[in-house]
């Protein structure tokens, strides 16, 4: 999810860029863009089952792509859940059974509260430059709005989506539309993005749809952000174990 | 007539006593070897349905279509109505809900953090509602390695194999790490009330039970289950019966709603109608041959007890008595001996097979010597008492004893009464 958020952040800094752009400095740009000093954001999750729909409220500490804090607010089931990242290490703990677990393993493949992310989704967070090649196939109009269209290959072994397609918005520079593929080729997830407004000199989208072409009739999984703010201050304490539990 | 007969039987106990017992002994062979061989494959079918199917088992048509993923936000809902309609409908079988479930089991050490952790298999039973019949079907008293059974909701029982991988032993806490029914992440702190063997090889490898209540709150699964399981109050499997009874249960099910209660027999399961059919064959061959085999020893009892009177016959017909008559009277000291072997030998078989049905033969050690074996295997095995056990024996015993008496008799009719008096002369 975080690579995600910086995947798409990192577009904004491409904003006004000459549309003969070379992919390499797409990509340069875009990592520049995904170590963001910091970010605090409060976000709702709504959940899309086969049966039901349900709204998971958090909120996100960030510290580049290495420190990460999210606590659960609501409901209250989920109420006062905490994760911890650090580095490539992913904790969690629960209020019910008050216990720090690290999730690890095929663990990670799991859905992040019943979503269509899964934990990998919130932990690959390295450098896309490091992740992928990438190479534009063309530009397409979606919408009115100029995409180019562009396939980033894995450079390096074990990612979740070894193969990613994205459209990506010339003005915004934010991928409205993203496909991620295994390595067979098989279509894995898809995500569209919404909303798209200015935040701090920043073109940054309000609501993301995630959806898991692998589960049979998904409706998908809304992430609405209702606030974020970047370059915010947050102390070292905020990524303890010791903060899970508090 | 008859009691004429009965008597010169009971005054000749060389016409009596021998056939009788053996008739009694061979229908006694029969009647417990044919309840033998079908409490095997009942075993068989049992331990599968026990675990994997039921003899009936009830999920949402959804939940079918994915049932190898354990999907439970496909789960049954408003199972306590369902389960209340099953037992008005379908007296005959006990019904019982199930949750089934898959995760990560994470054992702490002493600060809470991570000392073991390894993936279960697990399935929340109903271990405490009146009358409920999941400790006796599971054999948990019998399989009980250590500790208890589970006496409250956050009580586990955790296989032995699975306790020894994760260092664990009864009187721990461990912590359940899956999703619950709406596919949200849950953690949930199970007690290791005991630690339990099925002894069927490699079955319960990753196996952990848990009362339905402990799952429902773990898995957030209020008055769900992943689907309800039928058995018959016998616990026998009725292959015919269970078919009619699915296909009934389906027809009035409505086929259009996706989250609408699906019936499936136990032969519905994978591979498991194969298993029903093969069982079924082999138990009518095998029941076939050792019926022809016992015929043909009473048969020969039957012959050999007609050539063995040939002086007397010869005797009665130079006194006057018709050929008729003779024939007529050893058909009739047959039935009588048949049927009283076979009265005898039918009570003593019963008796013994459903001695065996009630106590089983333990052949825990050969199976255990099987243990890499991912088959579900029997350790102990029952036989069964069957209603055709109870007229089965009167083919050999009745049958096989009066026809081996008519083609004995049929020489009656070809003595020359002019060579009779030679023929007592000797």
């Amino acid at each position: 999810m975080i690579k995600m958020i910086t995947f798409f952040l990192s577009f904004t800094f491409l904003l006004g860029q000459p549309d003969n752009m070379s992919v390499q400095d797409i990509i340069k740009a875009m990592d520049n863009n995904l170590n963001a000093k910091s970010r605090v954001l409060t976000s709702r999750m709504i959940v899309h089952g086969r049966r039901s729909s349900r709204t998971i409220e958090s909120r996100n500490w960030v510290i580049g792509t290495d420190q990460a804090f999210t606590e659960y607010l609501s409901p209250p089931r989920e109420a006062g859940t905490k994760m911890l990242k650090l580095g490539d290490k992913l904790w969690t703990y629960s209020p019910q059974t008050d216990r720090v677990i690290q999730i690890s393993g095929h663990m990670l493949r799991q859905s992040v509260m019943g979503s269509d992310m899964s934990y990998n989704d919130m932990m690959e967070d390295r450098p896309m430059e490091e992740l992928y090649e990438a190479t534009l196939e063309g530009s397409i109009m979606i919408d009115g709005r100029d995409h180019w269209i562009m396939v980033l290959e894995a450079r390096v072994k074990g990612l979740s989506y070894p193969k990613r397609r994205a459209w990506i918005d010339k003005e915004y520079l934010l991928p409205t539309k993203e496909e991620l593929y295994a390595k067979s080729g098989k279509l894995l997830k898809t995500s569209t993005m919404e909303g798209i407004k200015r935040v701090q000199g920043r073109w940054f989208p309000s609501r993301f749809v995630f959806k898991d072409e692998l589960k049979r009739n998904s409706k998908g999984t809304e992430w609405v952000i209702d606030d974020i703010k970047f370059d915010v201050d947050i102390p070292d304490s905020r990524f303890s174990k010791s903060k899970l539990r508090k | 007539m008859i009691k004429f007969l009965t008597k010169g039987l009971l005054r000749d106990r060389s016409r009596s006593l021998f056939p009788v017992l053996v008739i009694t002994l061979t229908v006694t062979l029969v009647i417990f070897t044919i309840g033998f061989m079908k409490g095997i494959m009942n075993n068989l079918l049992l331990d599968s349905a026990v675990i994997l199917t039921g003899h009936e088992k009830i999920i949402t048509r959804a939940y079918n279509e994915e049932s190898q993923l354990m999907p439970n936000d496909l789960a049954l809902l408003d199972v306590d109505q369902l389960i209340h309609d099953l037992n008005q409908d379908y007296p005959d079988f006990f019904w019982s809900p199930r949750i089934t479930f898959a995760g990560l089991l994470d054992v702490p050490d002493e600060n809470g953090e991570t000392k073991s952790q390894g993936p279960v298999i697990a399935f929340g039973i109903d271990f405490f509602s009146h009358g409920s019949r999941q400790v006796e079907i599971w054999e948990l008293e019998r399989s009980l390695v250590s500790g208890k059974l589970p006496e409250n909701r956050n009580d586990a029982l955790i296989s032995s194999k699975l306790a020894n991988q994760l260092n664990l032993s009864a009187g721990e806490s461990v912590t359940f790490i899956g999703s619950t029914m709406d596919n949200a992440f849950t953690t949930y702190n199970f007690n290791v009330s005991g630690t339990f063997n099925l002894r069927k090889g490699q079955t319960d490898k990753q196996m952990m039970l848990v009362d339905l209540s402990g799952a429902r709150l773990a898995l957030d699964m209020d008055n769900a289950a992943s689907a309800i399981f039928g058995f018959t109050h016998s616990l026998y499997y009725d292959d015919e019966s269970a078919v009619t009874l699915r296909t009934d249960y389906n027809t009035k099910s409505d086929s259009l709603d996706i989250f609408s209660p699906f019936m499936l027999a136990l032969r519905d399961g994978s591979q498991m109608g194969t298993l029903v059919d093969m069982s079924e064959a082999m138990l009518a061959i095998m029941g076939g041959v050792f019926l022809v085999v016992v015929m043909v020893v009473l048969w020969n009892m039957g012959l050999m007890n007609g050539l063995r009177r040939y002086g007397e016959v010869g005797l009665r017909l130079a006194m006057g008595e018709s050929k008729g008559q003779v024939y007529r009277s050893m058909i009739s000291e047959a039935v009588i001996i048949g049927l009283t072997g076979t009265v005898i030998g039918t009570g003593t078989g019963l008796a013994l097979t459903y001695y065996v049905q009630e106590n089983g033969l333990d052949y825990t050690k050969g199976i255990e010597a099987l243990s890499n074996s991912s088959m579900v295997m029997p350790n102990i095995f029952y036989a069964q008492v069957t209603p055709d056990l109870f007229y089965i024996g009167f083919v050999p015993g009745v049958l096989a004893t009066v026809l081996g008496t008519m083609l004995a008799g049929l020489a009656i009719y070809k003595r020359e009464m002019a060579q009779l008096f030679k023929e007592l002369e000797t």
